[in-house]
């Protein structure tokens, strides 16, 4: 570190003006060294996640194919919009209530899971715990590949796919059921397969903030009047670990709406068939990168990450730290 | 009703832990079972993956399965190799970009006093929610614009900016202390040896996460090579595999290599995480937003 050392004035040859000179050249040099270290992230994050969030915002106002350019839409911009709440028949037939129900049984209910996951994984002994934990994250890790191998396989429609198979032998059924290719039970299947892989970072975090908790807070509940476990999460637990809560939140939000490629993963097609595993996600691509209608579909996505943001403020006023 | 405190991190085993064992267990077991199975099938001779009705568990091993992934090309005659060698390059430079990236600007974000500071972590907190797949479009334009297509820098630049990795870091710098990072300064350190001698240092656990975080989105994804790649031979292997498993309902052969290409790309999520399991847990316990 020695080479690097700047010479200094030291305090008994140097003028005050001298010093306070040395002293804001040291500012300016500390502000510009500040401005590097912020600079590339600064502008990989201007430049994919700020950029084309707004151009989404500015091309949903537009009609763009990709070979003419943007043009403003018709009814001062707002006709993708009126389209999408008022024509779009699969969107508003399939696709937002197969939003609603996916993102909320495996938003909420996935986060449901995993915290009461954790909160039996904190009063198991240590290493016991290091194990069940790592099992129950590796399906959050597989990635894609992965599920369309495995569950597909699982689901397969023809006799040798394993929950056919099982079903025909006990005698449930007389011949195999088309899974991944039925309306009934796609969406069905792709909520399972995606709440097996919710247990993500979230959760982990979540045992973290558990493990985490003072003991003597829980003694010193006892003392004042806490009756049964339920009353102990609530006013202990869970104040306790606010933090992670809104952590495990967030991915758990994110992950609902990201995750939404299962469908097609699972069906092999897009649109999913009859629309039934349709979910926002898949018809922002079904417009964007099949039909080419780019406006639209940044109409699309807009209301996606307008959705997104609401459902995090929600999370937010539960477990933000007011100031 | 009367109840005993809940007994948080228990040193020894009693009995109430059992109720908790009897879900857990059994759960982890349902949990674990479909990799599992992808060993097994992985493992299968061809005459096991036909057979009806379908057994969950290999008799007969063999490693047939992954010596014919490796000889395999794909329909235009580019080895499995190619695409190996391709997905390992490019996870391991976009980890240690991520790194010195996050590092930095965490730095900076913790300890240096600058106007926009509050904003810009208040920015990124907000950024945490950013679902990346609803912008495809605008950011296959800019991609697009900038150049970045079909080149191999395309699996990696855009996925650089990653606000969880920054959220995760910045919040362990907060915890190294600030006279740490004086003390040096009076030594004559300059903010670059400051972060490599101090800081890289002193939040591995972090760094371990941030790299595992960043080894699952890139090694997994096949979103670059589906989107911005034409060259065949720049493409990923997570790409290659699905090729390989697009065509598994054509031949059954190919569900034994797609299981084989499956577990390939599972094993090194599964050996990375195990090894730095306890700096992952460390890592989260400051991972609360406050």
């Amino acid at each position: 570190m020695a080479d690097t050392m700047t010479l200094k004035p030291t305090e008994f040859g140097a003028t005050p003006e001298e010093l306070a000179r040395q002293r804001k050249r040291d500012r300016r040099a500390d502000k510009l060294s500040t401005f590097f270290l912020l600079l590339p992230y600064m502008l990989l994050f201007s430049t994919f996640i700020i950029i084309p969030v707004l151009v989404s915002m500015l091309l949903s106002f537009t009609y763009y194919d990709l070979i003419q350019p943007p043009k403003l839409a018709d009814l001062y911009g707002m006709y993708n919009y009126v389209m999408l709440i008022t024509q779009d028949e699969n969107f508003l037939k399939y696709v937002i209530p197969n939003t609603i129900k996916y993102s909320v049984i495996v938003g909420p209910g996935g986060y449901l899971l995993s915290f009461i996951m954790a909160w039996m994984l904190s009063q198991i002994q240590a290493t016991p715990r290091k194990w069940i934990s790592l099992a129950l994250y590796t399906p959050s890790m597989v990635g894609g590949v992965f599920i369309s191998v495995v569950w597909r396989t699982m689901f397969s429609g023809d006799n040798n796919g394993y929950i056919n198979s099982i079903l025909l032998k006990q005698g449930f059924i007389d011949e195999a059921i088309q899974f991944l290719q039925s309306p009934e039970y796609l969406l069905n299947i792709m909520i399972f397969v995606t709440l097996w892989g919710s247990m993500g970072i979230g959760f982990l975090a979540m045992l973290a903030g558990l493990l985490n908790v003072d003991k003597t807070l829980y003694e010193a509940a006892l003392v004042d009047g806490i009756k049964n476990r339920f009353q102990e999460i609530i006013y202990i637990t869970i104040p306790q670990m606010k933090p992670q809560m809104l952590f495990g939140a967030v991915m758990a939000i994110v992950g609902a709406f990201n995750s939404g490629y299962i469908g097609v993963a699972l069906s092999g097609a897009n649109p999913t068939p009859q629309y039934s595993g349709q979910l926002i996600i898949n018809h922002i691509d079904d417009y964007g990168f099949i039909r080419y209608e780019m406006g639209y579909a940044a109409a699309i996505s807009v209301v996606l990450l307008v959705v997104v943001f609401i459902f995090s403020r929600v999370a937010y006023a539960l477990f933000g730290e007011k100031d | 009703m009367s109840i005993k405190a809940m007994n948080v991190n228990p040193k020894k085993f009693d009995r109430t832990q059992l109720k908790f064992y009897a879900i857990l267990v059994p759960l982890a077991v349902f949990m674990i079972m479909p990799v599992v199975y992808i060993f097994s099938q992985a493992l299968k001779p061809l005459d096991e993956l036909f057979m009806f009705p379908p057994r969950f568990f290999v008799q007969k091993p063999t490693l047939k399965n992954f010596s014919d992934l490796f000889r395999a090309a794909s329909s235009t005659g580019v080895p499995m190799m190619r695409y190996l060698v391709n997905s390992i390059l490019v996870t391991v430079t976009a980890i240690f970009a991520t790194i010195v990236i996050t590092t930095s600007t965490g730095y900076a974000l913790s300890k240096k006093t600058f106007k926009a500071k509050k904003a810009l972590f208040s920015i990124n907190q907000t950024a945490l929610m950013f679902v990346a797949v609803a912008v495809a479009i605008p950011r296959y334009l800019i991609i697009d614009a900038i150049g970045l297509n079909d080149t191999f820098w395309v699996h990696i630049i855009p996925y650089l900016a990653m606000p969880v990795g920054l959220f995760l870091v910045k919040q362990f710098i907060d915890q190294v202390p600030d006279e740490l990072i004086e003390a040096a300064k009076i030594d004559g350190a300059n903010d670059l040896n400051i972060i490599f001698k101090i800081i890289i240092p002193l939040i591995k656990p972090a760094l371990a996460t941030v790299s595992i975080l960043t080894f699952q989105m890139i090694w997994n994804s096949t979103e670059s090579s589906n989107i911005y790649i034409i060259t065949e031979t720049k493409k990923t292997f997570a790409f290659y595999l699905t090729t390989l498993t697009a065509n598994q309902a054509v031949s059954i052969a190919g569900a034994g290599m797609a299981a084989a290409a499956g577990l390939i790309m599972f094993l090194p999520n599964l050996v990375i995480f195990v090894v730095m399991q306890s700096r992952v847990m460390d890592t989260m316990s400051h991972s609360g937003i406050k």
